[in-house]
Protein backbone atom coordinates (compact mmCIF):
# COMPACT_ATOMS: atom_id res chain seq x y z
CA UNK A 1 0.00 0.00 0.00
CA UNK A 2 1.10 3.76 -0.68
CA UNK A 3 1.60 6.01 2.60
CA UNK A 4 -0.03 9.41 2.08
CA UNK A 5 1.79 12.32 3.10
CA UNK A 6 1.48 13.10 6.58
CA UNK A 7 1.42 17.14 7.20
CA UNK A 8 0.68 19.89 9.61
CA UNK A 9 -2.35 21.48 10.00
CA UNK A 10 -0.95 24.22 8.90
CA UNK A 11 -0.18 22.71 5.79
CA UNK A 12 -3.69 21.42 5.14
CA UNK A 13 -4.74 24.72 5.96
CA UNK A 14 -2.58 25.78 2.77
CA UNK A 15 -4.17 22.95 1.03
CA UNK A 16 -7.44 25.03 0.76
CA UNK A 17 -8.67 27.77 -1.77
CA UNK A 18 -10.64 30.98 -0.36
CA UNK A 19 -13.94 29.98 -1.74
CA UNK A 20 -13.97 26.59 -1.78
CA UNK A 21 -16.73 23.98 -1.44
CA UNK A 22 -15.72 22.44 2.48
CA UNK A 23 -17.15 18.99 3.55
CA UNK A 24 -16.84 19.02 7.67
CA UNK A 25 -17.51 16.18 9.68
CA UNK A 26 -18.83 16.59 13.64
CA UNK A 27 -21.95 16.06 15.09
CA UNK A 28 -22.06 19.66 17.53
CA UNK A 29 -18.75 19.05 17.45
CA UNK A 30 -18.35 15.58 18.39
CA UNK A 31 -15.80 13.89 15.75
CA UNK A 32 -14.94 17.56 14.50
CA UNK A 33 -11.51 18.40 12.62
CA UNK A 34 -10.62 20.21 15.17
CA UNK A 35 -6.65 21.28 14.61
CA UNK A 36 -7.26 21.92 10.77
CA UNK A 37 -9.91 24.48 11.78
CA UNK A 38 -7.98 26.14 13.82
CA UNK A 39 -5.28 26.44 11.91
CA UNK A 40 -8.10 27.47 8.64
CA UNK A 41 -8.68 30.40 10.98
CA UNK A 42 -5.11 31.16 11.78
CA UNK A 43 -4.51 31.22 8.23
CA UNK A 44 -7.38 33.27 7.24
CA UNK A 45 -8.94 30.98 4.76
CA UNK A 46 -12.12 32.45 3.66
CA UNK A 47 -15.14 32.86 1.70
CA UNK A 48 -15.60 29.13 2.40
CA UNK A 49 -19.42 26.93 1.52
CA UNK A 50 -19.10 24.84 4.04
CA UNK A 51 -21.24 21.69 4.37
CA UNK A 52 -21.62 20.02 7.72
CA UNK A 53 -24.79 18.39 10.10
CA UNK A 54 -24.52 21.69 12.32
CA UNK A 55 -22.48 24.71 12.91
CA UNK A 56 -21.87 23.16 16.27
CA UNK A 57 -21.85 24.79 19.66
CA UNK A 58 -21.41 28.49 20.26
CA UNK A 59 -23.04 29.70 23.30
CA UNK A 60 -22.50 33.98 23.80
CA UNK A 61 -23.52 33.93 27.31
CA UNK A 62 -20.46 31.30 28.61
CA UNK A 63 -18.47 31.56 25.22
CA UNK A 64 -18.53 28.03 25.18
CA UNK A 65 -17.67 26.99 21.19
CA UNK A 66 -17.37 23.52 19.61
CA UNK A 67 -15.79 21.85 16.53
CA UNK A 68 -16.27 24.24 13.69
CA UNK A 69 -17.77 27.25 15.31
CA UNK A 70 -14.66 29.45 15.27
CA UNK A 71 -15.26 29.40 11.75
CA UNK A 72 -18.27 31.28 11.86
CA UNK A 73 -17.19 33.46 14.71
CA UNK A 74 -14.30 34.37 12.20
CA UNK A 75 -16.11 35.42 9.24
CA UNK A 76 -14.85 32.64 7.26
CA UNK A 77 -18.02 31.04 5.86
CA UNK A 78 -20.03 33.03 2.96
CA UNK A 79 -22.50 29.87 2.62
CA UNK A 80 -23.72 27.18 5.04
CA UNK A 81 -25.77 23.75 3.69
CA UNK A 82 -26.72 22.08 7.45
CA UNK A 83 -29.64 20.46 8.89
CA UNK A 84 -29.46 23.03 12.15
CA UNK A 85 -28.19 25.88 12.98
CA UNK A 86 -30.04 26.85 16.39
CA UNK A 87 -27.01 25.86 18.68
CA UNK A 88 -24.73 28.41 17.29
CA UNK A 89 -26.37 32.49 18.09
CA UNK A 90 -23.39 33.96 15.67
CA UNK A 91 -25.04 31.66 12.74
CA UNK A 92 -28.48 32.80 13.18
CA UNK A 93 -27.39 36.78 13.88
CA UNK A 94 -24.77 36.09 10.18
CA UNK A 95 -27.80 35.06 8.79
CA UNK A 96 -30.55 37.37 10.13
CA UNK A 97 -27.61 40.49 8.66
CA UNK A 98 -27.32 38.28 5.54
CA UNK A 99 -23.44 38.43 5.76
CA UNK A 100 -24.53 34.17 5.39
CA UNK A 101 -26.35 32.25 3.16
CA UNK A 102 -28.36 29.48 5.01
CA UNK A 103 -29.51 26.28 3.07
CA UNK A 104 -31.23 24.07 5.35
CA UNK A 105 -31.25 20.96 4.67
CA UNK A 106 -32.91 17.37 6.25
CA UNK A 107 -30.55 15.63 8.13
CA UNK A 108 -30.84 12.31 6.56
CA UNK A 109 -31.40 14.07 2.94
CA UNK A 110 -28.05 15.98 3.24
CA UNK A 111 -26.56 12.39 4.54
CA UNK A 112 -27.74 10.70 1.32
CA UNK A 113 -27.23 13.87 -0.86
CA UNK A 114 -23.18 13.72 0.09
CA UNK A 115 -23.50 9.97 -0.11
CA UNK A 116 -24.83 10.16 -3.60
CA UNK A 117 -21.80 12.79 -4.63
CA UNK A 118 -19.31 10.49 -3.70
CA UNK A 119 -21.11 7.34 -5.20
CA UNK A 120 -21.89 8.21 -8.31
CA UNK A 121 -25.66 8.92 -8.13
CA UNK A 122 -27.75 11.14 -9.93
CA UNK A 123 -29.18 11.90 -6.92
CA UNK A 124 -31.50 9.92 -4.70
CA UNK A 125 -35.50 10.14 -4.06
CA UNK A 126 -37.20 10.88 -0.60
CA UNK A 127 -39.83 10.67 1.25
CA UNK A 128 -38.74 13.20 4.14
CA UNK A 129 -40.14 16.85 2.60
CA UNK A 130 -42.57 16.24 0.98
CA UNK A 131 -45.60 18.30 1.50
CA UNK A 132 -43.36 21.25 3.13
CA UNK A 133 -41.34 24.04 1.91
CA UNK A 134 -38.36 21.55 1.25
CA UNK A 135 -40.34 20.31 -1.28
CA UNK A 136 -40.29 23.92 -3.18
CA UNK A 137 -38.95 23.91 -6.85
CA UNK A 138 -38.08 20.43 -6.36
CA UNK A 139 -39.17 17.29 -8.82
CA UNK A 140 -41.37 15.19 -7.26
CA UNK A 141 -42.06 11.80 -8.01
CA UNK A 142 -45.11 9.16 -7.18
CA UNK A 143 -43.82 5.71 -6.63
CA UNK A 144 -46.08 3.05 -5.24
CA UNK A 145 -47.99 6.26 -4.49
CA UNK A 146 -46.14 7.74 -1.98
CA UNK A 147 -44.26 10.95 -3.12
CA UNK A 148 -40.66 11.20 -3.33
CA UNK A 149 -38.21 14.46 -4.37
CA UNK A 150 -35.44 14.45 -5.84
CA UNK A 151 -32.40 15.55 -3.96
CA UNK A 152 -29.34 15.90 -5.95
CA UNK A 153 -25.69 15.23 -5.02
CA UNK A 154 -23.49 17.46 -3.22
CA UNK A 155 -20.23 17.71 -3.98
CA UNK A 156 -17.29 19.28 -2.33
CA UNK A 157 -13.51 20.47 -3.04
CA UNK A 158 -12.30 19.35 -0.22
CA UNK A 159 -13.43 17.04 3.16
CA UNK A 160 -11.68 17.48 6.53
CA UNK A 161 -12.46 14.87 8.36
CA UNK A 162 -11.52 13.16 11.95
CA UNK A 163 -10.95 9.49 13.17
CA UNK A 164 -10.09 8.05 16.07
CA UNK A 165 -7.20 6.09 14.34
CA UNK A 166 -5.57 6.01 10.42
CA UNK A 167 -2.67 3.73 9.30
CA UNK A 168 -0.17 5.47 6.99
CA UNK A 169 -1.99 4.19 4.16
CA UNK A 170 -5.23 6.07 5.26
CA UNK A 171 -7.00 3.67 6.46
CA UNK A 172 -9.39 5.35 8.72
CA UNK A 173 -11.28 3.62 11.93
CA UNK A 174 -13.67 6.14 14.15
CA UNK A 175 -14.87 6.10 17.16
CA UNK A 176 -18.73 5.64 18.93
CA UNK A 177 -21.18 8.47 17.72
CA UNK A 178 -17.97 10.79 16.62
CA UNK A 179 -18.39 8.49 13.28
CA UNK A 180 -21.51 10.11 12.30
CA UNK A 181 -20.97 12.06 8.53
CA UNK A 182 -17.44 11.84 8.78
CA UNK A 183 -17.16 8.20 6.60
CA UNK A 184 -19.78 9.65 3.67
CA UNK A 185 -17.75 13.42 2.88
CA UNK A 186 -14.64 11.26 2.32
CA UNK A 187 -15.81 10.18 -0.91
CA UNK A 188 -17.73 12.99 -2.25
CA UNK A 189 -14.39 15.58 -1.80
CA UNK A 190 -11.54 16.13 -4.49
CA UNK A 191 -9.33 16.61 -2.10
CA UNK A 192 -9.51 14.76 1.64
CA UNK A 193 -7.57 15.39 4.84
CA UNK A 194 -8.10 12.95 7.72
CA UNK A 195 -7.24 14.55 11.46
CA UNK A 196 -6.61 11.53 13.00
CA UNK A 197 -5.84 11.20 16.78
CA UNK A 198 -3.89 8.04 16.52
CA UNK A 199 -1.41 7.28 13.44
CA UNK A 200 -0.28 3.63 12.85
CA UNK A 201 2.23 1.31 10.73
CA UNK A 202 0.40 -0.13 7.17
CA UNK A 203 -0.97 -3.18 8.30
CA UNK A 204 -1.80 -2.67 11.66
CA UNK A 205 -5.73 -2.33 11.33
CA UNK A 206 -7.20 -5.46 10.55
CA UNK A 207 -8.70 -4.90 7.18
CA UNK A 208 -12.12 -6.12 8.86
CA UNK A 209 -12.40 -3.21 10.79
CA UNK A 210 -11.86 -0.47 8.30
CA UNK A 211 -14.14 1.88 8.18
CA UNK A 212 -12.89 4.20 5.41
CA UNK A 213 -11.06 2.64 2.62
CA UNK A 214 -7.49 4.35 2.47
CA UNK A 215 -8.18 4.99 -1.84
CA UNK A 216 -10.55 7.82 -0.05
CA UNK A 217 -7.58 10.11 2.07
CA UNK A 218 -5.46 11.94 0.27
CA UNK A 219 -3.61 13.73 3.00
CA UNK A 220 -3.38 12.86 6.72
CA UNK A 221 -2.95 15.05 9.85
CA UNK A 222 -2.24 13.98 13.29
CA UNK A 223 -3.98 15.87 16.34
CA UNK B 1 -62.50 21.38 37.05
CA UNK B 2 -59.36 22.05 38.66
CA UNK B 3 -56.88 25.51 37.34
CA UNK B 4 -54.81 23.78 34.31
CA UNK B 5 -51.05 23.79 35.39
CA UNK B 6 -48.98 22.45 33.03
CA UNK B 7 -47.68 18.63 33.46
CA UNK B 8 -45.23 17.29 31.58
CA UNK B 9 -44.45 14.49 33.48
CA UNK B 10 -47.51 13.28 33.19
CA UNK B 11 -47.48 13.24 28.83
CA UNK B 12 -43.92 10.95 29.57
CA UNK B 13 -45.64 8.83 32.02
CA UNK B 14 -48.72 7.70 29.46
CA UNK B 15 -46.44 7.61 26.00
CA UNK B 16 -44.23 5.52 28.19
CA UNK B 17 -46.95 2.76 27.83
CA UNK B 18 -47.49 2.89 24.69
CA UNK B 19 -43.76 0.34 24.28
CA UNK B 20 -43.68 -3.11 24.13
CA UNK B 21 -40.13 -5.18 24.58
CA UNK B 22 -38.35 -4.85 21.35
CA UNK B 23 -40.03 -2.09 20.08
CA UNK B 24 -37.02 0.56 18.83
CA UNK B 25 -37.70 3.87 20.21
CA UNK B 26 -36.27 7.97 18.85
CA UNK B 27 -36.68 10.53 21.95
CA UNK B 28 -36.84 14.22 20.56
CA UNK B 29 -35.29 16.54 22.47
CA UNK B 30 -36.96 18.08 25.41
CA UNK B 31 -40.09 16.72 26.88
CA UNK B 32 -39.50 12.94 25.03
CA UNK B 33 -36.72 12.43 26.60
CA UNK B 34 -38.68 12.54 29.67
CA UNK B 35 -40.65 9.66 28.63
CA UNK B 36 -37.41 7.07 29.23
CA UNK B 37 -37.40 8.00 32.38
CA UNK B 38 -41.04 6.06 32.33
CA UNK B 39 -40.66 3.03 30.50
CA UNK B 40 -41.62 0.06 32.89
CA UNK B 41 -38.93 -2.20 34.42
CA UNK B 42 -40.34 -5.25 32.85
CA UNK B 43 -40.05 -3.52 28.69
CA UNK B 44 -36.99 -3.46 27.15
CA UNK B 45 -36.69 -0.93 24.44
CA UNK B 46 -34.03 0.22 21.99
CA UNK B 47 -33.30 3.48 22.21
CA UNK B 48 -31.66 4.81 18.70
CA UNK B 49 -30.26 8.47 18.66
CA UNK B 50 -29.88 9.54 14.92
CA UNK B 51 -26.34 11.15 15.56
CA UNK B 52 -25.48 7.19 15.06
CA UNK B 53 -26.09 4.73 17.88
CA UNK B 54 -28.43 2.30 19.18
CA UNK B 55 -28.43 0.81 22.31
CA UNK B 56 -28.55 4.53 23.98
CA UNK B 57 -27.93 4.33 27.82
CA UNK B 58 -28.03 6.88 30.66
CA UNK B 59 -25.99 9.59 31.35
CA UNK B 60 -22.89 8.96 32.39
CA UNK B 61 -21.72 9.39 36.33
CA UNK B 62 -19.93 12.98 36.86
CA UNK B 63 -16.42 12.31 35.30
CA UNK B 64 -17.39 9.74 33.00
CA UNK B 65 -18.18 11.50 30.49
CA UNK B 66 -16.72 10.47 26.58
CA UNK B 67 -16.03 13.20 23.98
CA UNK B 68 -16.49 10.74 21.71
CA UNK B 69 -19.99 9.25 22.79
CA UNK B 70 -22.71 12.18 22.46
CA UNK B 71 -26.18 12.22 22.19
CA UNK B 72 -28.36 14.10 19.56
CA UNK B 73 -28.73 17.07 21.33
CA UNK B 74 -24.84 16.83 21.75
CA UNK B 75 -24.63 15.78 25.61
CA UNK B 76 -22.28 13.02 26.80
CA UNK B 77 -24.58 9.88 27.20
CA UNK B 78 -23.55 6.09 27.39
CA UNK B 79 -24.25 3.02 25.20
CA UNK B 80 -25.71 -0.38 26.87
CA UNK B 81 -24.04 -3.84 25.94
CA UNK B 82 -25.45 -4.72 23.21
CA UNK B 83 -25.75 -1.34 21.32
CA UNK B 84 -23.82 -0.04 17.92
CA UNK B 85 -22.98 2.62 15.94
CA UNK B 86 -22.67 3.45 12.55
CA UNK B 87 -22.88 6.59 10.65
CA UNK B 88 -25.36 9.28 9.46
CA UNK B 89 -26.79 7.76 6.07
CA UNK B 90 -26.85 4.24 8.30
CA UNK B 91 -28.86 6.09 11.13
CA UNK B 92 -30.86 7.74 8.49
CA UNK B 93 -31.53 5.14 6.30
CA UNK B 94 -32.86 3.02 9.69
CA UNK B 95 -35.33 6.00 10.64
CA UNK B 96 -36.71 6.59 6.79
CA UNK B 97 -36.48 2.71 6.27
CA UNK B 98 -39.20 1.74 8.83
CA UNK B 99 -37.31 0.17 11.27
CA UNK B 100 -38.00 2.92 14.11
CA UNK B 101 -40.84 1.77 15.85
CA UNK B 102 -42.18 4.78 17.88
CA UNK B 103 -41.01 8.45 17.06
CA UNK B 104 -41.67 11.06 20.08
CA UNK B 105 -41.46 14.77 18.84
CA UNK B 106 -42.33 17.87 20.47
CA UNK B 107 -44.56 20.13 19.00
CA UNK B 108 -45.57 23.95 18.11
CA UNK B 109 -48.97 22.50 16.00
CA UNK B 110 -50.47 19.80 15.45
CA UNK B 111 -53.34 19.46 13.57
CA UNK B 112 -56.37 17.29 12.84
CA UNK B 113 -55.36 16.26 9.31
CA UNK B 114 -51.82 14.47 11.02
CA UNK B 115 -49.58 17.55 9.99
CA UNK B 116 -47.19 18.52 12.49
CA UNK B 117 -45.45 22.42 13.08
CA UNK B 118 -42.26 21.73 15.31
CA UNK B 119 -39.36 23.41 13.57
CA UNK B 120 -39.86 27.17 12.66
CA UNK B 121 -41.57 30.26 13.57
CA UNK B 122 -40.48 32.60 10.31
CA UNK B 123 -39.00 35.79 11.78
CA UNK B 124 -38.45 34.52 14.98
CA UNK B 125 -36.90 31.07 15.11
CA UNK B 126 -35.10 29.54 12.60
CA UNK B 127 -32.92 26.80 13.88
CA UNK B 128 -33.32 24.33 11.06
CA UNK B 129 -35.16 20.91 10.85
CA UNK B 130 -32.25 18.92 12.43
CA UNK B 131 -33.31 15.09 11.76
CA UNK B 132 -37.24 15.86 12.68
CA UNK B 133 -38.40 15.74 9.01
CA UNK B 134 -36.88 12.54 8.25
CA UNK B 135 -38.32 10.76 11.27
CA UNK B 136 -41.50 12.20 11.18
CA UNK B 137 -42.34 11.04 7.56
CA UNK B 138 -39.72 7.33 8.16
CA UNK B 139 -40.59 5.95 11.71
CA UNK B 140 -43.73 3.40 11.81
CA UNK B 141 -45.80 5.61 13.69
CA UNK B 142 -45.09 8.82 15.56
CA UNK B 143 -46.16 10.24 18.51
CA UNK B 144 -46.71 14.24 19.43
CA UNK B 145 -45.83 15.07 22.93
CA UNK B 146 -47.27 18.06 23.75
CA UNK B 147 -48.95 19.92 26.79
CA UNK B 148 -52.79 21.15 25.54
CA UNK B 149 -52.02 24.57 25.86
CA UNK B 150 -49.48 27.28 24.28
CA UNK B 151 -48.22 29.15 27.28
CA UNK B 152 -50.86 32.53 25.79
CA UNK B 153 -53.29 29.39 26.69
CA UNK B 154 -53.71 28.82 22.98
CA UNK B 155 -54.82 25.34 22.06
CA UNK B 156 -52.01 23.80 20.44
CA UNK B 157 -53.99 21.12 18.52
CA UNK B 158 -55.42 22.92 15.54
CA UNK B 159 -58.07 22.51 12.93
CA UNK B 160 -54.86 23.05 10.15
CA UNK B 161 -51.63 24.35 11.62
CA UNK B 162 -50.42 27.43 10.12
CA UNK B 163 -46.90 27.34 10.84
CA UNK B 164 -44.67 25.70 8.30
CA UNK B 165 -44.72 21.58 8.34
CA UNK B 166 -42.33 19.37 9.41
CA UNK B 167 -44.31 16.86 7.63
CA UNK B 168 -47.45 16.04 6.61
CA UNK B 169 -50.45 13.51 7.29
CA UNK B 170 -48.13 11.52 9.34
CA UNK B 171 -48.91 12.04 12.95
CA UNK B 172 -50.87 9.18 14.51
CA UNK B 173 -50.54 9.85 17.94
CA UNK B 174 -51.48 12.89 20.08
CA UNK B 175 -50.60 13.08 23.95
CA UNK B 176 -51.53 15.93 26.16
CA UNK B 177 -51.77 16.70 29.65
CA UNK B 178 -55.15 16.19 29.78
CA UNK B 179 -55.48 13.22 27.26
CA UNK B 180 -54.88 10.80 24.24
CA UNK B 181 -55.72 11.17 20.98
CA UNK B 182 -55.85 9.26 17.91
CA UNK B 183 -55.66 11.27 14.71
CA UNK B 184 -57.99 10.13 11.92
CA UNK B 185 -57.80 12.07 9.55
CA UNK B 186 -60.41 14.76 10.01
CA UNK B 187 -60.52 14.87 13.80
CA UNK B 188 -58.86 14.05 16.77
CA UNK B 189 -60.77 11.33 18.66
CA UNK B 190 -60.15 11.22 22.25
CA UNK B 191 -59.58 7.83 23.29
CA UNK B 192 -58.23 8.70 27.14
CA UNK B 193 -59.38 11.48 29.27
CA UNK B 194 -56.68 11.87 32.41
CA UNK B 195 -58.29 12.49 35.38
CA UNK B 196 -59.21 14.75 37.13
CA UNK B 197 -60.12 16.58 33.52
CA UNK B 198 -63.86 15.27 31.73
CA UNK B 199 -64.03 15.08 27.80
CA UNK B 200 -66.55 17.92 27.72
CA UNK B 201 -64.13 19.91 29.11
CA UNK B 202 -61.43 18.90 27.16
CA UNK B 203 -63.83 19.42 23.54
CA UNK B 204 -64.63 22.90 24.88
CA UNK B 205 -61.31 23.78 25.62
CA UNK B 206 -59.80 22.26 22.23
CA UNK B 207 -59.38 24.44 18.61
CA UNK B 208 -59.63 21.20 16.75
CA UNK B 209 -62.33 19.02 15.85
CA UNK B 210 -62.83 16.45 18.75
CA UNK B 211 -64.57 13.00 18.54
CA UNK B 212 -64.95 10.14 21.27
CA UNK B 213 -63.56 7.04 20.86
CA UNK B 214 -66.42 4.38 21.94
CA UNK B 215 -64.05 2.64 23.70
CA UNK B 216 -62.87 5.91 25.57
CA UNK B 217 -61.23 5.19 29.40
CA UNK B 218 -60.53 7.52 32.05
CA UNK B 219 -56.94 7.13 33.30
CA UNK B 220 -55.80 7.99 36.66
CA UNK B 221 -52.14 8.67 36.19
CA UNK B 222 -50.26 7.03 39.57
Amino acid sequence: MIAKPVISAREAAALIQPGSVVHIGGFLGCGSPDAIIAALCEAHIGELTIVCNDTAIYDPKTGRKTGLAPLILNHLVRKVITSHIGTNAETQKLMSSGEIEVELVPQGTLAERIRAAGFGLGGILTPTGAGTEVEQGKHVFEVNSRKYLLELPLPGDVAIIKAKKGDRAGNLVYAKTARNFNPIMAPACSLVIAEVEELVEIGTIDPDHVHTPSIFVDYLVTA
Amino acid sequence: MPEYIENKEIIAQRIARFFKTGDVVNLGIGLPTLVGNYIPKEVTVILQSENGLIGLGPEPAPGGEDKDLTNAGGRAVTILPGGCFFDSATSFGIIRGGHVDYTVLGVLEVDQEGNLANYKIPGKMVPGMGGAMDLVAGSRHVIAATTHFEKSGASKLKRRCSLPLTAAHEVDYVVTDLGFFVVSGHSFILKEVFAPWTAEWIIAHTEADVELAEDILLWEPA
